[in-house]
Parts: structure tokens; C-alpha cells; sequence
């Protein structure tokens, strides 16, 4: 209710009064001298780079368009609805990181969102996740990046534009949207859920992508872990809505999050890649445990895993089909000449390393961003399955050939209805991509 | 820079990092019993081994092989007497040969999934592997001789 009376405040305008001021203003906070190394305990140091790996500072602080940049340097390139925003250099350079950050200035950034200098920052950094970590988690990611290299480096302007570009505006994005604090254990669960929760809530942020976000960039309330689109990938529903015919139990969860790949489901590509090989891979053992418990209850695993126990022996019938006898289907044999070599499965299980399509996440969601992201990009020994690769088909199949393999995929290994404009959806996630060489013979 | 073990051995290479493997693997490390088909993932000439599993080298960029472990024919066995191998000769089933190094690395991979393949399993994996010859018919025997003979069971071939 109070929230509902807050947005009706915001939305009319009246929060420009005395009060909104009083809230949204917060300031600087005294620079310091950049605090030697000494100042830090190598037990502190390093539980702070184990949480700075669980919560993918790195992959939001480098930049990855051009030429890479250093490690945490910032100048990651972020586009929003509201324009590109890039990120700050958290290297502790004096001049162009967070190198006069005091700890609490750096905790208040992790709390609230409110740079050094009391400017409200946007919630493209995910303080309303890290808000939830404990003072002394935030202390210890503070002591890690304050003892790295200081690298100078200034990013590039964001390109948010008016009226967004109004940071006292964040203010009252926080008034709705930040439920600010350490999260609160939950006494109706045990405490590798809570565990979990911590972790999926506060510092890995899971749902900073893999929940929809409404029209102000926040993360709809309404549909927690439906799923949503982010950089050109699909980042699937981890609730019951995940619409794959085998459930995503604690055990898929566990091995997904931990070695890059869920037998029954498919491989971590894309973004998801980094999240694993570069952060949780870093995590306790325990750890990664603890979220994949707590997933499994967000989407209900327990309750659900006995409903379909045909689903294997459904998914081996599918994966053999049309790939027996003489073949006339064009895609058909498409599918049979490009792909079956290294998916089809006989049964009666998927073959480790052979990842079957009829169960793989990347055909049963809404639309075939993924499948195409992975027939395009390949995808290498340090994503997924971190021994084996997957080539690229970038210069190996046309629009209209990617569109002819979705559709025949879909209509044979899910149950599900067609995806639509398919060639049109080919072109589209082409464009995102660069071009490998073409390997002519020379 | 990218560095893999290729054959048991480590190798670095300077080239950029979207090279095809199969250009690294013939013209950088000299091993040239892998072929240059179609150069687009259709034909399996090219195919190697990533981590124990076949995969076509010239649609695959090495920059994906990163740390990888990489077998080629050369590498399956060093007098050439892979049991597959034997069976391919027992049988003689190459005709002009082009692909046939492909052939192998696809059918070892394939009887490491399948050890008792049925007809169907074989065609299922072997369709990616094209040969212009048209030896399929004895591709299929030799790998279910090869099959046999890992069962020890002589009788069959």
C-alpha cells in the first residue's frame, strides 16, 4: 500500500517537493587516501575475490567491444532501452576508479546505489541484489579490488538520453523498486536454502537477467524469474514457466551451474558462459549447492518430476526420427548431414557430450534467439562442456537454411507450436554476430 | 596465441584467433592427414578429435580449442594399427581415400558412444560423413568389424 501511495506521488509529480529532496539527496563522502595493501588480510583478500568472482564484477567492469579491455577497468559496454551505459573503472586508480572510495562509501554504493560523490548511480549495476549481501561479504569484495592493479582508464559517455539522464531521477526508482538490506532468513526453510537465497538473491543476482523488467527498467515483482531477453540471447524462465520436458532439478541446476553443462538439458553458452567458468566455478563447492537447491524450489522440481517420466524415452524416439532409411525431406537431411553426427542419441539415455536436442532448452523456449546464437557462434572449449567445442555454421548455413533446421526442429523434437518469421529472426541475431573468415581451400 | 595439446603434445601458435583449426593442424603443425573438404562443416573430411569427440575442424575456429586436447589421425595410434584402422584395411574399404581420415575419426567416435552399433545408429552418425566414392557400404562393415573384433568376437565380418 505504501508503495501503491508512492508511485501515485511519483507519477503526479508532486515528489519534486521538500520531502522527495530530503530523500533523494545524499553526499559526498570524503575521498581518501587510496588505502595500502597492508591494510587488508590475505584471508579477507581472498574471500573477497571468491565473492567478486560469484557475482561477475568482472564481466560488467571489462570492457568486451573493440579491443578487450583490462580487467575491471570498466568501459563495459551495457545497451538499455534508455541508451548505452557504461561501466566505472573499479580498479583502485585515484583519478578514474575507486581508489579514494572509504569502505563505507563503497558499502553505501553495494546498499543504496549513491556513488562516492552522492551521485545516484543506475540500476544497471545491480545494488538492489547487492543490497542484499552482508557488511561483511561487501567489506571483503572491497578489499579485493582495492588491492588490485590501479589501472587509468576513463570510460566513454553513456548515452542515456533526456529525461533518464536525470540521475536524481534513480531516486525515486529506489522509492519503488529497492528493497534496501541484508535479506532476512527465512525460518520456514533450512539453511542451505537460505544459503541459497543469499546467493541467487544478493550477490549472483540470477534474475538481474532472468527476469523481465518493466517499463522503468525494474525488475517486474509480478513475474520473478519468468525469464527475458538480454544481450541478444533468451536468459530462460528458471521457474515452473521453464517449458523444457524434463524438469530442472536440483541435480541439473548443480551440474549446469557448476560444470557448464545439464545432461538433460544443455550446455551453459552465451552469457551464461563467463557466469560459470569465470564465477560460480570459483565458488565452494557448498556454494553452488546451495543455489541450485534454492532454484529447484523456486521452480517447484519436487513436485514436479514424476509428472512426465516418458520424457527420455519420448526424446530418444524424436532424436532418431527421420535419420534411418532413404530421405527425401530436404531438412530432414539438412538436419542429418549438419547436426545428427554429434546429436542424435539412440538411447536410452543422452550420451554424455552428445547433447540431445529434443530435451535442450534452446528448442522448447519462445523464440529460436538461442538455438541460432549456437548454430552461429560455435561454441569453444572455455564455454559449455569446457573439454569439447562446437563448430561454427556461420558461413555453412544461410538464413533460409537456419530457418528450414528451426522450424524442422521444432516441428519434430518438441511438442510445442512453430516459431514464426523465422528467416527474418535468422537475419536479425546474424547481424549481432562478426563474421568469421571463410575457410576456403588455399 | 592459443595453445592446445594436439597428439599428446603442447602447442602454441601465433595466428589470429578466428583461424580455422584445420589451417592451424596442416599448414601451421604440418599434420596433413586431415583433409580440406567442403570448408563449410558439411562433408566431415576434416574431422578430429575435441576432448574425445569428432568435430569438424575447418568451421571451427581455433580460438574455440583453447586448452583443448586434440587428437588427429595421426594421433590415434602411432604404428597405424588403431583397431578401426585394421578393420578399414582388412576390408579395403577405401576407394580414392580423401575422406577416409575423416571416416575414422568419425567412426571411433562413434563406437566410443555405441559399441555395438545397429545399422541405424551407424547411419544416424555416419551421415555427416560424405564419400564421394561411395565406400559406404563398406564403412558400415568395417566399423562393425572393428565392433566385433573390440568384443572379441571374430566371427562376425
Amino acid at each position: 500500500m505504501i508503495k501503491r501511495i508512492a508511485t501515485a506521488i511519483v507519477g503526479i509529480g508532486v515528489a519534486g517537493g521538500v520531502g522527495f529532496l530530503a530523500y533523494a539527496w545524499y553526499p559526498a563522502i570524503a575521498p581518501i587516501a587510496p588505502p595500502p595493501p597492508s591494510s587488508f588480510t590475505a584471508a579477507q583478500i581472498e574471500h573477497g575475490r571468491v565473492l567478486a568472482a560469484g557475482g561477475y564484477c568482472a564481466e560488467c567492469h571489462t570492457r568486451t567491444d573493440g579491443k578487450r579491455g583490462i580487467e575491471l577497468a570498466g568501459d563495459y559496454k551495457m545497451d538499455t532501452p534508455f541508451g548505452a551505459i557504461f561501466s566505472s573503472n573499479i580498479t583502485p586508480d585515484p583519478e578514474t576508479g575507486i581508489g579514494r572510495w572509504s569502505e563505507a562509501a563503497f558499502r553505501r554504493a553495494m546498499r543504496k546505489g549513491v556513488s562516492r560523490d552522492g551521485t545516484h548511480l543506475f540500476p544497471a549495476f545491480p545494488f538492489d541484489h547487492f543490497t542484499h549481501m552482508t557488511d561483511q561479504d561487501i567489506n571483503d569484495v572491497y578489499a579485493f579490488l582495492m588491492t588490485r592493479e590501479p589501472i587509468h582508464s576513463v570510460k566513454r559517455e553513456n548515452t542515456v538520453g533526456f529525461p533518464f539522464n536525470i540521475r536524481l531521477e534513480q531516486a525515486g526508482w529506489k522509492l519503488l523498486f529497492l528493497h534496501e538490506g541484508e535479506l532476512k532468513y527465512d525460518q520456514s526453510h533450512d539453511a542451505e536454502w537460505n544459503r541459497g537465497a543469499y546467493l541467487a538473491e544478493g550477490l549472483s543476482h540470477c534474475s538481474a537477467c532472468h527476469t523481465p523488467r518493466n517499463a522503468m527498467g525494474a525488475e517486474k515483482s509480478s513475474a520473478p524469474y519468468d525469464g527475458a531477453a538480454v544481450d541478444n540471447w533468451i536468459a530462460p524462465p528458471l521457474n515452473a514457466h521453464n517449458p523444457t520436458p524434463e524438469v530442472w532439478t536440483e541435480d541439473e541446476f548443480f551440474k549446469y551451474l557448476r560444470y557448464g553443462s545439464a545432461p538433460l538439458h544443455g550446455s551453459a553458452a552465451g552469457p551464461m558462459s563467463p557466469v560459470v567458468h569465470g564465477g560460480l566455478s570459483e565458488m565452494p563447492e557448498s556454494d553452488v549447492h546451495a543455489i541450485a537447491h534454492y532454484l529447484a524450489d523456486i521452480d517447484h522440481a519436487s513436485s514436479r518430476v514424476s509428472q512426465d517420466p516418458k520424457a527420455i524415452a519420448w526424446a530418444m524416439d524424436a532424436s532418431m526420427k527421420d535419420l534411418v532409411g532413404p530421405q527425401t525431406n530436404p531438412n530432414a537431411r539438412l538436419y542429418a548431414g549438419a547436426c545428427a553426427a554429434c546429436h542424435a542419441n539412440a538411447g536410452p539415455q543422452p550420451v554424455e557430450g552428445r547433447p540431445e536436442l529434443a530435451l535442450n532448452n534452446a528448442l522448447w523456449l519462445d523464440e529460436p534467439t538461442n538455438l541460432y546464437q549456437v548454430i552461429l557462434r560455435g561454441i569453444g572449449t572455455t564455454e559449455g562442456i569446457s573439454t569439447v567445442s562446437m563448430p561454427s555454421f556461420y558461413h555453412s548455413l544461410s538464413d533460409a537454411d537456419l530457418a528450414r533446421l528451426a522450424a524442422y526442429l521444432r516441428a519434430t523434437r518438441t511438442t510445442l507450436p512453430p516459431w514464426t518469421d523465422l528467416e527474418k529472426k535468422a537475419a536479425e541475431v546474424r547481424k549481432t554476430l562478426p563474421a568469421p573468415p571463410v575457410a576456403s581451400s588455399h | 596465441m592459443t595453445t592446445f595439446r594436439l597428439n599428446g603434445r603442447d602447442v602454441t601458435v601465433d595466428v589470429p584467433a578466428d583461424t580455422p583449426l584445420l589451417w592451424v593442424i596442416r599448414d601451421e603443425v604440418g599434420l596433413t592427414g586431415t583433409k580440406f573438404g567442403c570448408g563449410i562443416g558439411m562433408c566431415g573430411a576434416c574431422t578430429v578429435h575435441i576432448g574425445g569427440r569428432a568435430t569438424r575442424s575447418c568451421v571451427t575456429p581455433v580460438s574455440a580449442a583453447e586448452g583443448a586436447d586434440i587428437t588427429t589421425i595421426e594421433g590415434i595410434d602411432p604404428e597405424g594399427n588403431h583397431p578401426v584402422q585394421q578393420a578399414w584395411r582388412d576390408l579395403q574399404v577405401p576407394q580414392c581415400g580423401y575422406c577416409q581420415s575423416g571416416q575414422i575419426m568419425q567412426a571411433i567416435s562413434l563406437l566410443k558412444d555405441y559399441p555395438s552399433p545397429t545399422d541405424e545408429e551407424i547411419d544416424a552418425v555416419m551421415a555427416g560423413s560424405l564419400c564421394r566414392c561411395m565406400t559406404y557400404v563398406r564403412i558400415r562393415e568395417a566399423i562393425k568389424k572393428a565392433a566385433a573384433n573390440a568384443r572379441g568376437d571374430a566371427s562376425n565380418g
